[in-house]
């Protein structure tokens, strides 16, 4: 088997503004662009890695979703309880720097982890935790 | 005409930006849990009374401020135990408790058991299964490993001035 993992998913509830986050702030290269208003599928992913991407989707779209699960995801998302994900840099400080003046929402300063990495942490426009360890 | 439906929709987007501000004081209790609660403090970086910040994050979270604080410090002092090495002392002064006794009567309460115990109960291999599952949970939802199972009943809060009593 050869399997490789392409896409994760985030969710947004401002597709303009987290397009600003991933783009302009964490400078990520957009990929796909589809949909209007609040409906926007947006394909962005690192520069130079066009294998992995993450889709910032519109939370509950699918129509299986009832309308008290949606308020449930979208509060869920506010609290920032909802959606997360795992970034990786060689240049911890570096990015960590970049990002705060950048007026990202800190959430956690460069930090050695008992369990023995060392990471930060921000929050995306949609309340999403964004946590980036240091790889060496 | 005011349609209903708007007034809904605005109290909607209200309750999430209220929801939004209350983010913001748990993140911050977060990144800064060795220093002691200051509700006043984390009411007015949000912009909300202290009151009102105390009520709406006990119903958004479960509990009340200052127990959420010490579930994170229990789980932070947990890590110390099993995996940075500390003992108990060093551990509880580690996270910000001010008193030994307060901080191994929660962690009894919060994890089953007396402050050394997770370290003696853990063999080298059931160590180094801690650190890879602790890896993967602590990065999961920003928490340290073993988080500690919710407390029981109310927290009350040891640091707050008792000239105000809404602080708990």
């Amino acid at each position: 088997m050869d399997i490789t993992i392409h896409t994760s998913f985030l969710p947004h509830d401002d597709p303009d503004a987290s397009l600003a986050f991933y783009r302009d702030v964490l400078g990520f290269e957009v990929r796909s662009d589809v949909g209007t208003g609040t409906m926007r599928w947006i394909t962005v992913g690192p520069v130079g890695q066009p294998g992995t991407s993450i889709l910032l989707a519109p939370p509950a779209a699918d129509p299986g979703i009832t309308e008290e699960e949606r308020r449930t995801i979208t509060q869920m998302m506010a609290k920032g309880t909802y959606g997360w994900i795992l970034l990786a840099t060689r240049d911890l400080d570096g990015t960590f720097e970049k990002l705060q003046a950048g007026d990202a929402e800190v959430v956690q300063e460069p930090t050695r982890q008992p369990y023995g990495i060392r990471d930060c942490a921000f929050r995306d426009p949609a309340g999403n935790l964004v946590r980036i360890q240091e790889v060496g | 005409m005011c349609h209903p439906g708007w007034h809904r929709a605005r109290i909607a987007a209200q309750h999430l930006n209220d929801l939004a501000r209350l983010r913001r004081v748990r993140d911050r209790i977060d990144r800064e849990y060795r220093q002691p609660l200051d509700v006043e403090a984390l009411a007015r970086d949000v912009g909300m009374p202290a009151g009102q910040l105390s009520r709406e994050f006990r119903l958004a979270y479960g509990r009340s401020l200052y127990a959420y604080l010490t579930v994170r410090r229990i789980a932070h002092a947990t890590a110390l135990l099993r995996l940075g090495g500390l003992d108990a002392a060093e551990a509880w002064s580690a996270v910000g408790c001010a008193s030994p006794g307060i901080f191994a009567a929660r962690f009894a309460e919060l994890t089953g058991g007396p402050p050394a115990a997770p370290r003696r109960r853990a063999t080298a291999t059931a160590t180094a299964t801690a650190t890879a599952k602790g890896t993967a949970k602590g990065t999961a939802t920003g928490t340290l490993p073993s988080q500690p199972k919710p407390p029981g009943g109310p927290v009350r809060n040891r640091e707050a001035p008792a000239s105000e009593p809404h602080l708990a």
